[in-house]
């Protein structure tokens, strides 16, 4: 089994570093942030663009690079994702699991180890849905 | 009890907030005359937390003092300095202190200030941040511990209607909602038609968030060059710049920019006050509260 995982994992990172320049945060959401990765803006923010972005859509931190959020914002609305994935796009993300950091997402997509959150967090999203 | 959320929830009155000068001398003397300056004209003013990026008297400790001298604050956050077991013990102390209103930002870079070789943080974002003060506010810390008393925070935010993605702007303020937020201060801007559509389009849906947006008292044409080169996010339109420029009297001019802007962003849907900036010229913003029809000591 670990060899199985450490496969998964030698797979997943040369798949995705070289086209998303991917960390391995372990907790994938590209699908739902319009195939881009919220990990490369420099604030790591998951949840949409800082106050800070530039009259010409640039980042804050890096005038050379194009805002996360903006790319997110425009791939959302044209590329042709699937319905299911745009409808997650205004989800609230929760924090960062640092535990999960240098771990296969495939892999705690399965086992659903990436939708495990804090009990105060998850108990807080129970309560916001049931309404 | 919150003077903030009594007068958004229960009154008509209109909201004017400020921004508490930072605290870098002078002490507990000049502490005492902000208050003195600022208490006539505002229903609460934030406490700031390492505005810009610059290491100052601590979000709690100034806070607490206003507090002491009798201004209730409005306790900002950043995101940018602590990570989530710092966020949430300044959410504990202001609960343990009384302070009621709390502000969750996302934070400047560290790139913007005087210490850019600092680690940077963000281990929470601004949404996140907000839901935790939400959950806090339901008697527990975000890993389920018990908080005894549970705060009862009256929960502020920021956003820039300004800035792009424009159309995204209003889908993030709602999501901002749904975490908890109930009062939106916004960035300094000189773009009418983009606050327009800003608050038309978060009013639609949900008409009780409280939109704050924000105006700076200046005296001439020279920092609104300097915001649009230096501040993060700010962008000043030429002809704005040109205008109070090329006047014969810059300081009148951007007063009746500054007055020009409050009497627009207070007749848009959802706006139930103003953020004024006043960078402490006393005389002009005495003058700019009784132009909007302000007397002083209207909310006591």
């Amino acid at each position: 089994m670990p060899k199985l995982l450490n496969l998964l994992l030698a797979v997943e990172h040369g798949m995705k570093k070289p086209v998303w320049d991917c960390t391995m945060c372990g907790q994938c959401v590209l699908h739902s942030t319009g195939m881009t990765c919220p990990m490369t803006c420099p604030k790591t923010l998951r949840n949409g663009p800082c106050g800070g972005v530039r009259e010409d859509g640039h980042c804050e931190v890096k005038p050379e690079m194009r805002c996360v959020w903006v790319k997110a914002y425009d791939r959302k609305v044209s590329l042709p994702l699937p319905t299911v994935w745009k409808e997650h796009y205004n989800d609230l993300r929760p924090p960062v699991d640092m535990q999960l950091k240098g771990t296969s997402s495939w892999v705690n997509l399965i086992t659903k180890r990436d939708q495990q959150t804090p009990a105060g967090w998850a108990k807080r999203q129970e309560e916001t849905h049931s309404h | 009890m919150s003077k903030l959320r009594d007068v958004i929830t229960q009154t008509k009155d209109v909201v004017y907030t400020a921004e508490f000068p930072i605290i870098d001398g002078g002490g507990m003397e000049q502490v005492k005359k902000n208050v003195e300056r600022l208490a006539p004209w505002f229903v609460a003013v934030n406490a700031t937390d390492n505005t810009a990026a610059h290491a100052h008297a601590s979000n709690v400790s100034v806070a607490i003092a206003m507090k002491q001298h009798g201004l209730e604050p409005i306790m900002q956050i950043v995101c940018r300095d602590k990570n989530r077991l710092a966020i949430q013990a300044d959410m504990a102390g202001a609960n343990l202190h009384g302070i009621e209103n709390i502000a969750l930002l996302t934070g400047d870079d560290v790139t913007a200030g005087d210490e850019p070789e600092t680690r940077r943080v963000f281990d929470l974002d601004g949404p996140q941040a907000i839901n935790v003060a939400s959950i806090l506010n339901a008697g527990t810390y975000l890993s389920g511990r018990k908080l005894n008393p549970a705060p009862n925070f009256f929960i502020c935010s920021v956003e820039n209607p300004f800035a792009p993605p424009h159309d995204y702007r209003i889908e993030r303020v709602l999501k901002k909602h749904r975490a908890g937020a109930q009062m939106i201060q916004l960035q300094i801007g000189y773009y009418p038609e983009r606050l327009e559509k800003f608050c038309a389009g978060v009013a639609a849906t949900v008409p009780d968030l409280a939109i704050i947006p924000s105006v700076v008292l200046i005296k001439s044409a020279k920092p609104l060059s300097f915001m649009n080169d230096k501040v993060p996010g700010i962008s000043v339109p030429q002809d704005v710049i040109d205008r109070v420029a090329q006047s014969t009297d810059q300081a009148e001019a951007a007063y009746h920019l500054a007055l020009e802007q409050c009497q627009h962003a207070l007749a848009l849907p959802g706006v139930r006050g103003l953020h004024i900036t006043d960078f402490r010229h006393d005389d002009t913003l005495e003058r700019l509260m009784r132009d909007l029809g302000r007397t002083p000591n209207q909310y006591t």
